[in-house]
């Protein structure tokens, strides 16, 4: 028999009688509050999502009109107002084309989300989440998990270096079998016995893992690069596994949800998307709150809104630019019940992490939520004066209650914010003049 | 994503940027200008769902079942195939493959499966047997790598099954774990070429034999090489004229060419979009999920059998002969005699407004928004799925005041919302070049159902192409079949389709050369695909690139280019 490596030896026994297993993480309990761990005094862990909804808002229809705390979500964000104390809404803020061309429906997205307006669709910078799924993300069995109510994978809006997406789930279905089937540790279970499946997962894992430089002898730089991408995503389910073998913490607020998913098909009706999107939140609630992730990012409506009514021949996104506007508002009626469903979406979400307990607080005090869209006035995809929001403490991190009036700065500030926030030592982010160097300090605690 | 931000937004255009494109549109053969500099590099591929799913079937067979999700495919130039070749693998992605490899690998070593497809028996189950181990991971990773396992490597393989043999006291144990773990590396995943040095021309490079069995096989079969093109590569007889002939008429010759055929077209088609499109259940009862899936297979039934006949493609423009089951009857509002469902043969009446693969459910309904047609989403898929013509996409800042009064009566059907539209000087160019088109399919709904009326008002259906006028589909199919745009179009599909990649401008010359000889052969398809992959040029790539920064050693290609292999 040929030597194998010691890495591959030591991840690949098991069955014998003495299993040796790296120490649990999370090896402890929490205090009697429930919010920290007892052994270390840490907090539970801070969670980081983002929260996406399609064609923007009518413009005027939606800013505060008063500045700082006790500000009031009106017009198309009223349905909000629940959760205004929780929440940050952030006007003035625009993204800055340059020289290039405007990708209508992407470029807003990917300026608020990536510090870039791109000159092309595959030109992208990575997304916030995933840099800060890199840091906050390591020790979970999934780094992060995306959700695209609409049905369609490729709605995601988390994309890697080049445009490389990372594909959302597209029904409740298949997400809960992703988290809640095989693999599974109830971390509340009496009981832990490492899977000796998941240890000879790991060894067949970290066989591949180490041809790595034998594949990559002959590859130019491009594709170099995305081998890179798989190699990463190959270390990413490692650590997946790693995770599994560990004995978790006990996690009081983690209970395990029923098969029981009831959901409507995948598509774009908006009540198909309002049911989907309530179970997709119910399950990436229970997903945080059983520690599998600690990074969620969930699409609502797609850019580019391909919501629709039954029956109806209009998408949200057709009537943004063929719905006239009311003569006595001055706003699109169609166009504003859309965002208010959206909005009634986001509430949703937001009740649902709020309404798990963790001791004195919530599941939401301990995740912070960017909150963004792909244009401000989606008639004419403008990009000026984005609506952005943020949700939760961030554990702490982030101050809320507030409405933060920028003066034109770029979008990327609210990203360079986050990441300072989720502790990246970064002081500059984004591109050419999107680039930006201006955290939004009201914000941060 | 590119093509849904399109979705509506299409209606709007720059009239500037429009004319620039219609500058680029095809001249005598219908080639746009290649987009790249440099010669055609070796690609590195990322394997598709259909190929995986056929992979694992023509080595385990097709009881082992493939359950997961597959990677959403990116595409680039019109075809996923060429995204394939910029497409990288996603964590969550990955996490399905691990899934699906270790299902696939349990079952192949379940019980039922194990003594028909593992060709030996270990001394006993419980302990591990290399040589039984050796003889199986060989046999199947030479199947699942498209090459012989190196001898480090397959060492590697065997030690892996010991290893978790030994812990599990399991001999079959292990073999599942060791093939779990080539169904989820990268040899498996992507399909790497390599290029060697062309022995016979100075400075030029071709891929190994491998590479080129590998190439071969995808593009007429859609499928990894089977054991004898192996062979060929392994004795090198692939790499004479005489050999490459041999294999490539063996393997047209084979009923396993309709699903190459069929892949081909699938892909060029972008019929993968009807997984996720839906229509409007309140509009369209009608329309059920299962209409998406046998439309597809309708047009594909309606390609392969005359590609494989050797039929001139662009009769697929014009021809009334179909095929039917009676859920597609339904839509089409025809009967037909078929007691026992399935499958049956059908001829439109000649003088019929259908007549053509684009008056057929899979094109009109792809094409079209969830409650209502879209003239322009059809009229650029024509331009740029068969005629290789690239429509911009519409500005940001157009103003849509123009359409504000929906009461107008002269707004109730698309034409007249789309000449609306075609007023504004920013939006006249592009709207020019894809409304013609779509317009005069208009008497096709969203579902594909027929109709003469929209809002109580007759739908007019004329239409022209390059300035000559037609009425309806049907005669657009015909006007489309004369230009020569499309005959152009579909060679550079495939030749790109067999590369897997942007073609470079040094590529040029070879496409016109195919586009003429495709004149030459009746506009055969299956000849072109013989004409393509029995060509020396088809295997040639460019100088693999210098790493930069790389150990100090001399890169593979140096030590290949001073050993003059």
């Amino acid at each position: 028999m040929a030597r194998l490596p010691r890495r591959t030896l030591l991840r690949g026994s098991l069955y014998g009688a003495a299993v040796s297993v790296g120490l649990p993480f999370l090896d402890c309990f929490l205090d009697n509050n429930g919010t920290a761990l007892a052994a270390t005094g840490a907090p539970l862990p801070v969670c980081f999502g983002s929260w996406f909804w399609g064609c923007g808002t009518n413009p005027g229809n939606w800013k505060p009109g008063k500045v700082g705390a006790g500000y009031e979500m009106r017009g198309d964000f009223a349905p909000l107002q629940k959760f205004q104390k929780k929440m940050n809404v952030i006007s003035g803020t625009n993204v800055v084309l340059d020289d290039k061309q405007l990708l209508v429906h992407f470029t807003g997205s990917v300026g608020i989300s990536a510090g870039s307006a791109p000159r092309g669709f595959d030109t992208t910078p990575p997304t916030v989440d995933t840099l800060i799924a890199d840091v906050i993300g390591k020790k979970t069995r999934f780094k992060s998990i995306e959700v695209c109510c609409t049905g369609n994978p490729i709605h995601t809006q988390s994309r890697r270096e080049g445009n490389q997406l990372n594909p959302g789930e597209a029904t409740p279905l298949a997400l809960y079998t992703r988290i809640f089937g095989s693999g599974f540790i109830d971390p509340n279970a009496a009981n832990f016995l490492p899977d000796p499946k998941a240890l000879l997962r790991q060894s067949a894992l970290s066989a591949v893992s180490e041809s790595r430089k034998d594949f990559e002898k002959t590859l130019g730089a491009n594709d170099r690069q995305r081998l890179d991408q798989y190699f990463t995503s190959l270390r990413e389910l490692e650590q997946g596994v790693e995770a599994e073998l560990q004995k978790p913490a006990p996690l009081e607020s983690c209970t395990v949800p029923s098969g029981d998913v009831n959901a409507k098909s995948a598509n774009s009706e908006i009540e198909a998307v309002t049911t989907n999107h309530r179970l997709f939140a119910g399950l990436l609630a229970h997903a945080l709150a059983c520690g599998q992730t600690r990074v969620v990012n969930m699409v609502f409506g797609d850019s580019n809104s391909s919501l629709r009514r039954a029956g109806e021949s209009q998408t949200h996104h057709i009537y943004t630019h063929e719905e006239p506007s009311d003569p006595k508002t001055g706003y699109q009626s169609n166009v504003g019940w859309f965002v208010g469903r959206c909005m009634g979406g986001l509430a949703t979400f937001l009740e649902t992490l709020d309404g798990v307990r963790e001791g004195d607080s919530t599941l939401l005090d301990r995740m912070g939520l960017l909150i963004f869209t792909d244009t401000s006035y989606a008639r004419y995809h403008s990009i000026h004066d984005m609506p952005i929001m943020t949700a939760g403490r961030a554990g702490g991190r982030l101050k809320t209650g507030l409405h933060v009036a920028a003066d034109g700065d770029p979008s990327s500030r609210l990203g360079l914010t986050l990441q300072q926030a989720y502790g990246l030592p970064i002081s500059v982010w984004g591109t050419d003049s999107m680039r930006t160097t201006k955290t939004i300090t009201d914000i941060v605690a | 994503m590119r093509k849904k931000m399109f979705s509506r937004c299409l209606t709007l255009t720059a009239g500037a940027v429009c004319a620039a494109a219609l500058a680029m549109a095809p001249s005598t053969h219908g080639v746009v200008a290649a987009e790249t500099s440099e010669a055609g590099p070796a690609a590195v591929r990322v394997l598709g769902a259909t190929q995986y799913r056929q992979t694992i079937a023509d080595i385990f067979g097709r009881s082992i079942e493939i359950g997961g999700r597959f990677a959403p495919g990116v595409r680039d130039e019109g075809l996923l195939e060429v995204g394939t070749s910029r497409a990288s693998i996603a964590a969550s992605s990955l996490e399905q493959y691990d899934i699906m490899a270790r299902s696939i690998a349990a079952q192949v070593v379940d019980p039922q499966h194990r003594d028909m497809l593992i060709s030996c028996k270990p001394a006993t189950p419980t302990a591990t047997d290399d040589a039984c181990a050796s003889k199986f991971l060989g046999e199947v990773g030479q199947l699942l790598f498209r090459r012989p396992l190196t001898n480090a490597e397959l060492a590697k393989q065997v030690t892996v099954a010991a290893t978790a043999a030994q812990s599990s006291n399991d001999f079959y144990a292990g073999l599942a774990n060791s093939l779990a773990s080539m169904l989820i590396s990268p040899e498996f995943l992507f399909r790497k070429e390599i290029a060697v040095p062309e022995s016979a021309k100075a400075g030029a490079w071709k891929l190994d034999t491998y590479s080129k069995a590998s190439r071969l096989s995808f593009m007429l079969w859609n499928a990894p090489p089977d054991r004898e093109l192996l062979a060929a590569a392994a004795d090198g007889s692939l790499d004479t004229k005489a050999g490459l002939e041999r294999q490539a008429d063996r393997m047209l010759r084979s009923s396993r060419l309709t699903a190459g055929v069929r892949a081909l077209f699938a892909d060029m088609l972008q019929l993968d979009k009807f997984e996720t499109i839906s229509k409007d259940p309140k509009i369209y009862p009608q329309y059920t999920p299962d209409i998406s899936v046998e439309a597809a297979d309708q047009t594909l039934r309606t390609i392969s059998d005359s590609v494989l006949a050797g039929g001139d493609y662009r009769d697929l423009f014009t021809t009334r002969k179909t095929y039917l089951t009676p859920l597609l009857a339904s839509i089409y509002g025809v009967a037909i005699n078929n007691p026992n469902g399935g499958w049956q043969a059908y001829e439109y009446p000649e003088g019929d407004p259908r007549a053509g693969i684009l008056t057929q459910v899979s094109f009109v309904a792809l094409h079209s928004h969830p409650g209502r047609t879209s003239p322009t989403l059809r009229g650029r898929a024509l331009r740029e799925v068969f005629l290789c013509q690239r429509v911009p996409d519409p500005p940001g800042d157009v103003d849509f005041k123009f359409v504000d009064d929906t009461s107008n009566p002269t707004y109730r059907t698309a034409r007249a919302r789309l000449s609306a539209h075609a007023a504004a000087p920013a939006c006249a160019g592009c709207h020019k070049m894809t409304d013609p088109l779509g317009l005069s399919m208009e008497q096709f709904d969203s579902s594909g159902a027929f109709r003469t009326v929209e809002n109580e008002t007759e739908i007019d259906v004329s239409g022209d192409l390059n300035g000559k006028p037609f009425k309806g589909a049907a005669a657009m199919g015909q006007a489309l079949k004369e230009d020569p745009a499309l005959p152009a179009c579909i060679v550079r599909r495939v030749l790109s389709y067999g590369v897997g990649r942007r073609l470079s401008r040094d590529e040029t010359a070879f496409l016109n050369t195919l586009t003429a000889d495709f004149s030459g052969d009746k506009y055969s398809v299956k000849k072109l695909m013989r004409r393509i992959v029995t060509d020396p040029q088809f295997y040639r790539v460019a100088p693999p690139e210098v790493v930069v920064g790389l150990a100090s050693e001399p890169s593979v290609a140096t030590k290949l280019a001073k050993s003059g292999e």
